[in-house]
């Protein structure tokens, strides 16, 4: 099972976000959980939303606490305690922000994927809404689920304009991250791990 | 059909399989997106039906207690404050013995204010004489919102379908979805024998004098009992139709040779079950799901009991100045067998604390903790230090 948190604020479409991954995870035949956690239900208050994605179906409602992913829709909310808690040790981060993955990593000491989402948003939507663009290279850098796929949900979810203008966006987000590049992320710690043990023998 | 979907937006689509003929609801967290997708089926022209929008849950419970017994099947949902506004109302409609199905999304109660999941709302009313059945997860949720229909219906009670709040209406997981000819083969057209008909006039709901009321209560205590074989033949039936069972009164799981048991009632179930997987406990383990609250499934129990040596019940509500409150019927209940288990009563997740899977060691270990198992009851996720020293 592979656990994923959304940290993001309120209006940034957060739960969609949550919804799209598990309603992309059953297009592909597998199990998907997602929910929120709703605190203060106001614009602008930071937000989480959960997912859960599986080959069977999935028991456990509680909160995903040691995540193996997060996404993060602001920058800024990597300043508060808290969003990384509990991220798995080769746990990776994507991000929407205007600075570079380099930069964001070395300050967090984590793997850190930067992708200008909001900023791509408002260039293709007229919106600065992140959630779609990061959907798109998420699954692309994961590998999890295909862009086919999310392109399928949000056929579901939206229509006309809207659809058409996201279908864009997420072809264009995909392409501004080295597709695969964490998949098969254990067997890349593994030779991370490898490659340290060497050094320090 | 398997599809994803949100809790809530599938509860819409079970009730509109239902064809219910009147709604009348008013929204509250976490309840809204049920009745708001209602409504959008009955813009769309995908449901038939009378929406009514109503200036409070009041209102929306005396509505549908009109509409019922004026012949029409009828439906509303609602959670915690805006159940409390239809107490009145809801055992008026239970005294008449007028059939109907309401959702509960379950949800905590003031004060302190909180939005969030837990099941002070349905429990506070527990004596109100409507059926209460409860779902683990958002399948049984559907299912038994139909099979809801068809129990009332048998019976002429009201039901009540409890879901838990966010943790049910707000996920997306998936669904079956059964078709309108599967549901329509299921559940009659409505019929209620005491419709109002102005050609036979008849009197409900009148005056009754000391003679006779004594009588009405007790007749409505039996029915409610009696109610417990329809709520298993209708699952039976629907595990005919569809190939799924949601457990009756009760179920439980886990191994035979188990002397421990957790009971335990909602979309908990869940978390427990993945975590008896993935962290095993020591000893066997078997897991109790009470569907039906009330009728009260006192033999159910007892069969379901036997051999066991401690029962472990974990729930969402408190009867402030006495404890639990499923702990202490479970108590009552278990006192009848020869070699009644030791009973431990706990809550957990109140106002929509988070449930984690370590939940299930902890209930385990207080099972050795003297002092834990000598307390009848105690809220085990609690941070006692958050507390002032005399609340401790």
């Amino acid at each position: 099972m592979i656990e994923i948190r959304i940290h993001g604020r309120g209006g940034q479409g957060n739960v969609v976000a949550a919804y799209l991954i598990a309603m992309a995870a059953f297009e592909e035949g597998r199990y998907g959980q997602a929910f929120p956690n709703f605190g203060a239900e106001r614009r602008g208050a930071p937000v989480m939303a959960f997912v859960r994605i599986a080959d069977k179906p999935i028991q456990q409602r509680n909160q995903v606490l040691a995540p193996a992913f997060l996404i993060v829709q602001d920058q800024a909310l990597l300043q508060i305690p808290g969003v990384t808690d509990g991220l798995l040790a080769n746990g990776k981060i994507l991000v929407n922000s205007n600075l570079t993955s380099a930069v964001i990593s070395a300050q967090l000491r984590k793997e850190v994927i930067a992708i200008p989402a909001a900023n791509l948003a408002k260039q293709v939507l007229g919106r600065p809404m992140p959630n779609t663009a990061l959907l798109a290279a998420f699954f692309s850098l994961t590998g999890l689920l295909s862009l086919e796929s999310l392109a399928k949900v949000l056929k579901h979810r939206f229509k006309d304009a809207v659809l058409e203008k996201n279908l864009q966006l997420i072809e264009q987000a995909a392409q501004q991250i080295q597709a695969g590049l964490w998949q098969r992320s254990n067997s890349n710690s593994t030779n991370q791990e490898e490659a340290v043990h060497a050094t320090s023998t | 059909m398997l599809q994803a979907l949100e809790g809530s937006q599938a509860v819409a689509q079970a009730v509109a399989l239902c064809r219910p003929q009147v709604i009348a609801a008013y929204p509250i967290t976490p309840q809204t997106h049920i009745v708001e997708n209602i409504s959008k089926l009955v813009a769309d022209g995908k449901l038939q039906c009378e929406f009514v929008s109503v200036e409070s849950e009041f209102s929306a419970a005396s509505l549908v207690l009109g509409a019922a017994i004026a012949g029409s099947r009828a439906y509303t949902a609602t959670s915690s404050q805006g159940l409390l506004l239809m107490a009145e109302v809801l055992f008026n409609i239970a005294g008449l013995r007028v059939p109907m199905v309401m959702t509960c999304a379950n949800r905590a109660i003031s004060s302190p204010l909180s939005i969030w999941n837990d099941q002070q709302d349905s429990m506070s009313m527990r004596d109100c004489g409507w059926i209460q059945l409860h779902c683990a997860d958002n399948q049984e949720a559907v299912d038994t919102t139909i099979q809801a229909y068809l129990i009332a219906e048998r019976t002429e009670l009201p039901v009540m379908v409890c879901m838990d709040g966010f943790t049910l209406t707000h996920t997306l997981e998936t669904i079956d979805i059964p078709t309108s000819k599967q549901v329509d083969s299921y559940l009659p057209p409505y019929q209620f024998s005491r419709t109002l008909d102005p050609r036979n006039p008849i009197t409900l709901g009148t005056c009754v004098a000391p003679e006779f009321y004594s009588e009405a209560r007790h007749s409505q205590h039996q029915a409610l009992l009696k109610a417990q074989a329809e709520i298993v033949a209708v699952d039976q039936e629907w595990l005919a139709l569809t190939g799924r069972q949601m457990g009756g009164l009760l179920t439980v799981e886990g191994p035979a040779e188990a002397k421990v048991a957790i009971l335990s009632i909602g979309s908990v179930i869940g978390t427990l079950r993945a975590a008896l997987e993935e962290i095993p406990p020591p000893q066997p383990v078997k897991l109790i799901k009470l569907r039906a609250y009330r009728p009260f499934p006192m033999d159910a129990l007892k069969v379901a009991c036997e051999g066991l040596e401690e029962v472990i019940v974990l729930e969402r509500a408190i009867s402030p100045g006495l404890g639990g409150i499923v702990g202490l019927e479970v108590l009552a209940a278990l006192s009848e067998l020869p070699n009644p288990p030791r009973v431990h009563n706990f809550a957990a997740g109140l106002g929509g604390r988070d449930i984690p899977l370590t939940i299930l060691p902890r209930l385990l270990s207080a099972l050795n903790n003297e002092e834990t198992a000598s307390r009848r009851f105690s809220v085990i996720d609690v941070e006692l230090a958050k507390l002032p020293m005399e609340d401790r």
